[in-house]
């Protein structure tokens, strides 16, 4: 987490951010970092801006320096070169130190939310998220759930090259699959990711999780899903030819719901389903 | 000075191969770079327009991810490398008073090894399975499921590593030892200094590759675990070895160009470099620093806490050298008298664009926030603002700054600027919205997007296509010079220059200091 009162600085460097999420336009939205609906998110988003803010003061007093040198000492207006400023102990100080007080604040801001990103206890429920090329596979550790998730067939028949299909006309192009991976709403989700063949990486950008899925070594992290809501994402290492074709949804239900999912989803259910309908 | 031709150069194709002139080995270097950057640039045209919409039109995504690959490797070993060792080996010798550099026939032999690796790295296209895929980075398991291809691709990295490690050893040797006798090493230009410094990053971390590679080939056909779990392996441990040879190679990219950038700005500035000896310290301290912080590339693979926190500190200490530069820079400029002939154009360009790359640089550093951005565009946007206006415009304006040195003939001006005012206008339409689609959540090295990347895409695309057509009008204005065409040149060509290179005729004779010169 990150302190408090380094969000009031960043809230009062400028007071777009501070805007409700809502009132930003939309547009602007789509083009930067998702808040997200994570604690983990909302840091990483947090730290974003507060470096974009900070590299915005420290731009406009390079650039403008630059610029007043660009403007103001050219020869054709007749400047001459003052060929002893050479060396100044001072100044040279000055700009080493500044940057590294700067420097100082963003890690003293930063390291808090490392901490929590690395604090896998307590968790609630586990899931097992497994990368093959090319779809995922989820296992919910202790149910007795679990499926492979693999590009939803409109997209995979849109991606071909000379489709009929045009990506234009299919619902979340390149981001549905054919089995969504569903979790509960408020519950720490601890997560252990592998892969089968080579390396992957799960990333949900508005979950703030990127994390590589490595074959023959299992990584662990959580998260804790604020609202109900469907956030995708994509395969973010290159893992062969269709690296950029197994998505990933992530179906965020209340409670209730998603334990009723996982009562219809357990293998008992399932026979019970099956043999219900002969 | 003497500018006998008394053993002149044979003629015709033999004049090339077995030259050790420094100067022919240097245009050697840099015809070769200049064709790189066209076969390279070909490379990035296809991928940008595959990108320019969704769904795939044009290529595969195998073929795509040969292409990403291929435009990485051929941009950074084939062109903006030898780029820099070309102008290492005119300019060095011509600024310490040198009359060449110290091991001629080794400095023949690292030039020559370079084509034929080129070739046969390109040539993997053609074999079966086709070329590699994996990335520039070459991560196994995936880079092991490369086809036939796979052993030249090792091959070719060890050639491209023994020609950059003979390079490295002829320039620190000729540094160390044949500077005219009243050039103490702190009175060295800061080409020389930058090109010293890189010289031992690139003896210190070239067999690093080379040693991780080999244990590729090793895994793939004896049997070797060195990276598969399965044998007791860990693939991660090739990412660490490999970073430990990407950073500083990052830095070997960088600091040349650093070094022509400290040349030209005091020349347009009619003022001494500001802060020459702390230019020299920050540079040497940004190279420590660049051997330390691999692992800030690999934040999202697991690593423990204590290693995430060490590798995100240290990684903010480089924006401190690096902030002493641009500041440094800043103040030649600051009551000087300036002029905005090509090369200023292009270094300023580079003094704002490399300052902005390094902003996302800092951004990225801070490790909550890098794994959002790792893999994605934004990662893209911020590497390319360092190598293109950053290394390769610090080149080109080294090009315009020195090449009425070399042919004896001023470019044309007006041609320049046409060709820096596209240049600089496309470079930011291409990247610019690379991290604006990054952050929105694009990864990298995918062939087809949502439609939500659709428009931006599309507009990148555009910007890229103009950026490498204007890069047309630079081959035009070099081979107008290299063919005679053009105002001849003085001998100081520019107002302002100062130093050694200077005090030779244009075009600068085949042997220049036969006797030590003496420093004013
Ligand atoms: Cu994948």
């Amino acid at each position: 987490m990150i302190p408090r009162h380094a969000r009031a600085i960043a809230l009062s460097l400028l007071p777009v951010i501070s805007l409700p999420a809502g009132a930003a336009p939309s547009g602007w939205r789509q083009l930067n970092l998702p808040v997200g609906v994570t604690s983990i998110s909302r840091d990483a988003y947090d730290l974003h801006m507060l470096a974009i803010y900070v590299c915005i003061l420290i731009g406009i007093a390079v650039f403008g320096a630059m610029i007043y040198a660009m403007i103001n000492f050219r020869k054709s207006k007749g400047a001459v070169a003052d060929r002893t400023l050479t060396h100044s102990t001072k100044a040279e100080v000055i700009w080493t130190a500044i940057p590294a007080f700067i420097l100082i604040f963003l890690a003293w801001q930063t390291v808090p939310a490392l901490i929590h990103i690395e604090d896998t206890r307590d968790s609630d429920m586990t899931i097992r998220i497994t990368g093959y090329q090319w779809k995922w596979h989820y296992e919910y550790m202790g149910e007795g759930v679990s499926f492979y998730s693999a590009l939803g067939e409109r997209s995979n028949t849109a991606r071909q090259r000379n489709a009929a299909l045009r990506p234009a006309e299919v619902d979340h192009y390149l981001l549905e699959v054919d089995e969504v991976l569903v979790l509960p709403v408020g519950a720490k989700i601890r997560y252990l990711i592998s892969a089968n063949d080579v390396i992957h990486a799960w990333w949900v950008p508005e979950l703030g999780i990127k994390r590589d899925a490595i074959p023959g070594f299992i990584n662990e992290g959580w998260f804790r899903i604020d609202q109900p809501g469907t956030y995708r994402g994509q395969c973010a290492e290159l893992c062969g030819k269709d690296h950029g074709f197994m998505p990933i949804v992530v179906e965020a239900l209340p409670p209730e719901e998603f334990a009723a999912w996982l009562a219809a989803r357990r293998p008992a259910a399932q026979a019970a389903l099956a043999s219900s309908q002969p | 000075m003497s500018d006998t031709t008394h053993h002149g150069p044979p003629t015709g194709i033999r004049r090339w191969l077995f030259t050790t002139n420094h100067k022919d080995i240097g245009t050697l270097y840099l015809v070769f770079s200049l064709v790189m950057l066209f076969v390279g640039g070909a490379m990035a045209m296809i991928i940008r327009l595959e990108l320019f919409q969704p769904g795939l039109q044009f290529v595969n995504p195998e073929f795509f991810n040969q292409m990403t690959t291929l435009h990485a490797l051929v941009m950074v070993f084939g062109m903006i490398m030898p780029a820099f060792a070309g102008f290492a080996n005119w300019m060095v010798p011509l600024m310490i008073g040198a009359p060449d550099m110290a091991l001629p026939r080794l400095n023949n032999f690292s030039f020559w090894i370079l084509p034929f690796a080129a070739l046969m790295l390109v040539s993997t296209l053609f074999m079966p399975g086709g070329g590699p895929a994996s990335g520039w980075t070459l991560y196994p398991p995936l880079v092991l499921q490369t086809g036939d291809a796979f052993p030249f691709v090792i091959f070719s990295v060890h050639l491209l590593g023994i020609s950059s490690i003979l390079a490295a050893i002829n320039i620190i040797v000729t540094i160390m030892n044949m500077r005219t006798p009243d050039m103490p090493l702190l009175k060295m230009p800061l080409f020389v200094w930058t090109w010293l410094i890189t010289a031992y990053l690139l003896i210190l971390v070239m067999p690093v590759l080379a040693g991780a590679v080999t244990m590729l080939f090793t895994d793939q056909f004896f049997g070797t675990s060195f990276f598969q779990a399965a044998g007791g392996g860990d693939p991660v441990l090739f990412q660490h070895i490999f970073w430990f040879f990407g950073h500083p190679e990052v830095y070997i990219i960088i600091l040349p160009s650093f070094g022509i950038i400290s040349q030209i700005i005091p020349t347009f500035s009619r003022k001494p470099l500001f802060g020459h000896d702390s230019m020299v310290y920050a540079t040497a301290s940004i190279a420590f620093l660049s051997c330390i912080v691999w692992a800030h590339h690999m934040f999202t693979v697991g690593m423990p806490l204590a290693g995430q926190l060490y590798f995100m500190l240290s990684t903010m200490l480089i924006a401190i050298p690096t902030g002493v530069k641009i500041f440094n820079w800043t103040a030649t400029m600051w009551r000087g008298s300036l002029s905005f002939e090509t090369p200023m154009l292009f270094a300023i360009a580079f003094l704002f664009l490399f300052t902005f790359g390094g902003f996302s640089g800092v951004m990225m550093a801070l490790t909550p926030a890098d794994i959002q951005y790792h893999d994605s565009y934004f990662i893209v946007a911020h590497f390319h603002y360092v190598l293109v206006p950053g290394a390769m415009f610090a080149a080109i304006a080294g090009v315009y700054y020195w090449l009425p040195k070399w042919t004896g003939h001023m470019y044309d001006e007006r041609l320049g600027k046409i060709h820096f005012w596209l240049s600089a206008i496309s470079v930011n339409l291409t990247f610019f919205p690379q991290h604006f689609v990054g952050l929105a959540g694009m990864p990298r090295r995918i062939p087809d997007y949502a439609l939500q990347f659709a428009d931006l895409n599309a507009f990148m695309s555009i910007g890229g296509f103009l950026f490498g057509l204007s890069q047309l009008l630079f081959l035009w204005g070099v081979v107008r010079c290299m063919r005679g065409i053009g105002d001849k040149a003085t001998d100081r060509v520019w107002e302002g220059a100062q130093g050694l290179e200077w005090e030779v005729p244009s075009p600068a004779p085949y042997h220049t200091f036969d006797t030590p010169p003496v420093v004013k």
